[in-house]
C-alpha cells in the first residue's frame, strides 16, 4: 500500500513520452540525447527535461564523451515499482479470500 | 491493441465464484458488507461521490484511500478512482470491477491501473499506453532478475 520510493518511479513513468525515452534506451542501448531527440519527435530541450526526470528517479545514468552526452537505461531501478506491483496482486488476493468468506455467510 | 487482457498485467485478478450477480453486487456495493472483506468506508454507489477506505495505519501509510466513484452499471460494473498519500507525493489508480454470469456462479473481474499522479482526465488516453508498458516490463526485467 506504501508509495515510498515507487511513486518516484511511478511519477517519472507517468508521461508517454517519459516511458517512450526509456523504452527505446532498455530496447536499445546507449544513446546520446541527440539520437534520443530524433526519436522522440520532441525538441531537445523538452527531451533534456524528460531525461532529467527520469535521472531523479534513476531510471537512467550519463556519460559526457566530448560535446555528447550518452544515457543509458537502469532497469534495476524498476524494482520498487515492481515489488509495489506484487504488493499490491497480494493484497487483492486477501480481498478475494475475504469476499469469498463473506459471500459464504451472506443470506442467499 | 484492442483488448486490456492481451498484455498480462499482476494487476488483474479473477475469480467465479458460486453466488449470484445480485449477491456479489450487494457485496460490492453496501457499505456495511464492503467493510467486512474490503476495509471501513464511507462508499455509496453514486458516480462522482467522494469516498474513504480507512484502515490501519502502516509504515509510510496513514491507512487512508482516497476515492472517487467514476461509474456504476447495476449489477455488472463498478469503478473508483484510488488514491493512495495524497497531494505531490500521491499515486492515483482505477479500480474496476466487472461481474458477468458465469457457469454455476459469478466471473469477478478486477483490474487496478495505475497512471500516476495528476492525470484523472488523461485517463481514457493513458491507460492504454501505461497497460502496454506494464506488459513490456516483464520483458524489460526478464534480464534484471
Amino acid at each position: 500500500m506504501k508509495s515510498g520510493n515507487a511513486s518516484y518511479v511511478f511519477r517519472a513513468l507517468s508521461d508517454p513520452t517519459r516511458r517512450a525515452i526509456f523504452e527505446e534506451l532498455t530496447r536499445r542501448g546507449e544513446q546520446t540525447v541527440h539520437a534520443l531527440t530524433l526519436y522522440a519527435g520532441v525538441s531537445q530541450p523538452a527531451v533534456s527535461k524528460h531525461l532529467t526526470v527520469l535521472k531523479r528517479a534513476k531510471l537512467v545514468r550519463h556519460r559526457r564523451a566530448g560535446r555528447e552526452t550518452h544515457y543509458r537505461a537502469q532497469p534495476e531501478a524498476l524494482a520498487p515499482m515492481v515489488d509495489w506491483l506484487k504488493l499490491y496482486g497480494a493484497f487483492w488476493r486477501d480481498r478475494f479470500d475475504r469476499l469469498e468468506a463473506l459471500l459464504e455467510r451472506m443470506e442467499p | 491493441m484492442s483488448n486490456a487482457t492481451e498484455c498480462p498485467s499482476s494487476l488483474v485478478m479473477e475469480r467465479v465464484f458460486p453466488h449470484s450477480q445480485e449477491k456479489l453486487w450487494r457485496a460490492l456495493t453496501e457499505s456495511p458488507l464492503l467493510a467486512q472483506w474490503m476495509m471501513n468506508n464511507d462508499f455509496e454507489p453514486v458516480p462522482g461521490r467522494r469516498f474513504q477506505f480507512r484502515a490501519d495505519p502502516a509504515p509510510n501509510w496513514n491507512g487512508i484511500v482516497d476515492c472517487e466513484v467514476l461509474a456504476v452499471e447495476p449489477m455488472q460494473r463498478l469503478s473508483y478512482n484510488w488514491g493512495v498519500g495524497g497531494g505531490e507525493s500521491g499515486l492515483q489508480w482505477v479500480v474496476e470491477w466487472t461481474l458477468t454470469p458465469a457457469d454455476g456462479g459469478t466471473h469477478v473481474r478486477m483490474e487496478q491501473s495505475g497512471f500516476g499522479p495528476n492525470q484523472q482526465q488523461a485517463y481514457g488516453g493513458a491507460k492504454w499506453g501505461w497497460q502496454r508498458f506494464l506488459g513490456n516490463l516483464e520483458n524489460v526485467l526478464g534480464g534484471v532478475q
